[in-house]
């Protein structure tokens, strides 16, 4: 019986994965412009050297050249690339075929606020926009600004292929920058600020954007269902008083209990009432996302897998921790009692105060360590698919990948289920823990 | 180009972006506080107050069930008492019986002896008082045959014998 079952799913998956190779084929033949659309990337090396001179760039036999002579190349399949491009955060949500527009609000420095919808850049299938709106345009899903202030203000029509990306240095490291073809003309843009300073290749520019991203979508999505989730259950509660659990109030209890038994109760002692909403918002916050990103062609947003969110998350369990610890705590972290006193000057208070830091640190990093990781294992097994094609040159090839990744695909995603549930987990059991050294009573 | 320019290029999962953490922090504010408030507490105290509930229940059962034991125990204590206090009724209806039944069998020996006694008494007093008068019919026959014969030797012999004889065989009638 199961086993018919797990056959059945294995040929559906196969299926599926099946459709997306074909398809991706397709589009390859059509636009002969590789999915990840990070071609450039085997010829980086010799264009270290001739940073902004995109100009001599395009030399290939295939491809596309655009109205600025600009070669938009079909370099090989670059699973890594294509990775990193299906986790980025983008300003259209892609669910199967179709793109969802979604708000755009950008703040312009200097000059306030722009709200639009990604819809005004009527993107293609890569998610590259056809038209920039107000000096915004589209690449990869992605809204960056052209730099020029000559640039026209307004809905441009800049038709296919006029938006591409070059490598180019930017303080001494190879970063990628976007570029507009108008006018038989390149204008060079800029991507979003980002708080990392240039550490990441990012850093301040022209434009913060606040838009509602696909994974602030996706936020807002599971913001409404466990609001509605949850308030079903509760009332469920006072409806069905002194009976036994039902329906959903009987799926989500045994979690629910999990939690509140297993992780309140024993880390957060006679306070855990106190905290239990935190802990539980924290857990099924986690959970509900991390789910969400493996729910397969329904966007696979990356939430728990991008570092702002985890970062958010960790500040909040730091300030919830530091805020609540009581004498006993700060006295441990910053003059623990019965150690001599040098070694507390010199070794344990220093230690102590690192690790105030250190905890929330880590507690960021693993999450978006074991999702983004998750993420992009699938991608890249999917993309063996292409790999093992030759990006729709050997079929047969192709084919024999679709079942080995299918394998390894099933394989990985029933892990990543685990992951999900276990780095919720985790994340919600730590911060008990550390709320729980932060608020315990003296007893000696 | 390396790995780690890749990763600098096209990874921005890993740049901190402020409107994703504004976004964030405003999201995740009112899932914790929202749900918090409409849910997760009135949930933990709907299962608190079952717990309690059951706890409660189960407490209420033992309670009854050592009632009850209890309760057996005391019944079984009467019902034992009881059966020996019939025993012992009966054991004194027994004897009680017994003892009526020989004391009346007694008086009815007693009393049939006295009767008997009273019979035979009167038997032998009735004997006596028939003897009495059989002797004294006797005699007054006697005396009125012995009075005849001398009367009847007074007018000769030969019927006085006769006489005599016709006598005898009147007493023989008798």
């Amino acid at each position: 019986m199961s086993r018919n079952i797990y056959s059945a799913l294995l040929i559906f998956v196969a299926m599926m994965v099946s459709t997306l190779a074909f398809s991706g084929n397709q589009q390859h033949d059509h636009d002969g412009h590789d999915h990840s659309g990070h071609s450039h990337d085997q010829d980086g090396h010799d264009d270290d050297t001739k940073t902004a001179d995109h100009d001599g760039h395009g030399h290939g036999d295939h491809g596309h050249t655009n109205s600025c002579g600009i070669e938009m190349e079909h370099g090989p399949y670059s699973p890594g690339a294509a990775a990193f491009h299906h986790i980025s955060d983008q300003n259209i949500y892609n669910i199967g075929p179709w793109h969802i527009p979604l708000p755009c609000i950008m703040y312009i420095h200097g000059q306030g606020l722009d709200v639009f919808s990604s819809g005004r850049f009527a993107a293609d299938a890569h998610g590259v926009g056809r038209k920039a709106y107000n000096k915004f345009v589209l690449f990869e899903g992605l809204a960056s600004r052209v730099i020029d202030p000559s640039f026209p203000e307004g809905e441009v029509e800049l038709g296919d292929h006029n938006v591409y990306a070059l490598p180019e240095m930017i303080n001494g490291k190879e970063n990628e920058v976007v570029y507009v073809c108008y006018n038989g003309k390149s204008w060079k843009t800029e991507s979003r600020s980002t708080l990392d300073g240039g550490v990441f290749g990012g850093g301040l520019t022209t434009f913060t954007d606040f838009s509602i991203t696909k994974n602030v979508m996706s936020m807002l999505i599971i913001l409404l269902f466990g609001f509605f989730l949850f308030r079903g259950i509760a009332k469920s509660y006072v409806a069905r008083e002194g009976m036994a659990p039902k329906g959903t109030q009987g799926f989500m209890e045994p979690i629910f209990l999990f939690i509140q038994d297993e992780v309140c109760k024993p880390f957060l002692g006679h306070k855990w009432e106190k905290f239990q909403p935190f802990i539980m918002a924290l857990f099924f916050f986690i959970l509900f996302l991390n789910l969400f990103g493996q729910i397969p062609f329904f966007g696979g947003s990356n939430v728990t897998g991008s570092l702002s969110v985890t970062f958010v998350l960790a500040i909040l369990t730091f300030l919830v921790v530091n805020l609540n610890g009581n004498k006993h705590y700060w006295e441990h972290v910053l003059w623990m009692p019965g150690v001599p006193g040098w070694v507390k000057i010199f070794v344990l208070t220093l230690v102590e105060v690192m690790g105030l830091f250190i905890k929330p640190l880590t507690l960021m990093l693993r999450l978006f360590g074991n999702i983004t990781a998750g993420h992009m294992i699938i991608t890249i097994f999917v993309g063996l698919i292409f790999v093992f094609g030759k990006s729709g040159e050997n079929v047969p090839g192709s084919i024999g990948a679709i079942f080995g990744s299918t394998v390894l695909t099933l394989f990985m995603m029933a892990i990543e289920l685990l992951v999900a549930f276990i780095q919720a987990f985790v994340f919600a059991i730590l911060t008990a823990s550390y709320i729980g050294a932060a608020t315990e009573e003296a007893h000696h | 180009m390396s790995l780690f320019s890749i990763v600098l290029m096209e990874f921005n999962p890993i740049k901190p972006d402020l409107g994703l953490i504004l976004w964030t922090v405003v999201i995740f504010a009112i899932f914790w506080l929202l749900i918090a408030k409409t849910a997760f507490k009135p949930i933990a105290n709907a299962l608190k107050k079952r717990e309690e509930d059951i706890q409660g229940a189960l407490d209420e059962a033992k309670k009854a069930k050592e009632e009850m034991s209890n309760l057996k125990a005391a019944n079984e204590k009467l019902l034992a008492e009881a059966r020996e206090e019939r025993a012992k009724m009966l054991k004194e209806a027994k004897e009680t019986k017994n003892k009526i039944v020989t004391e009346a069998k007694q008086a009815a020996k007693d009393e049939a002896a006295k009767v008997m006694n009273q019979a035979s008494l009167d038997i032998e007093n009735q004997k006596k008082a028939a003897m009495m008068e059989v002797k004294n019919e006797i005699g007054a026959i006697a005396l009125s045959i012995a009075e005849k014969v001398i009367r009847k030797e007074l007018a000769g012999n030969s019927e006085q014998e006769s006489f005599v004889n016709s006598l005898v065989d009147d007493v023989k009638l008798n």
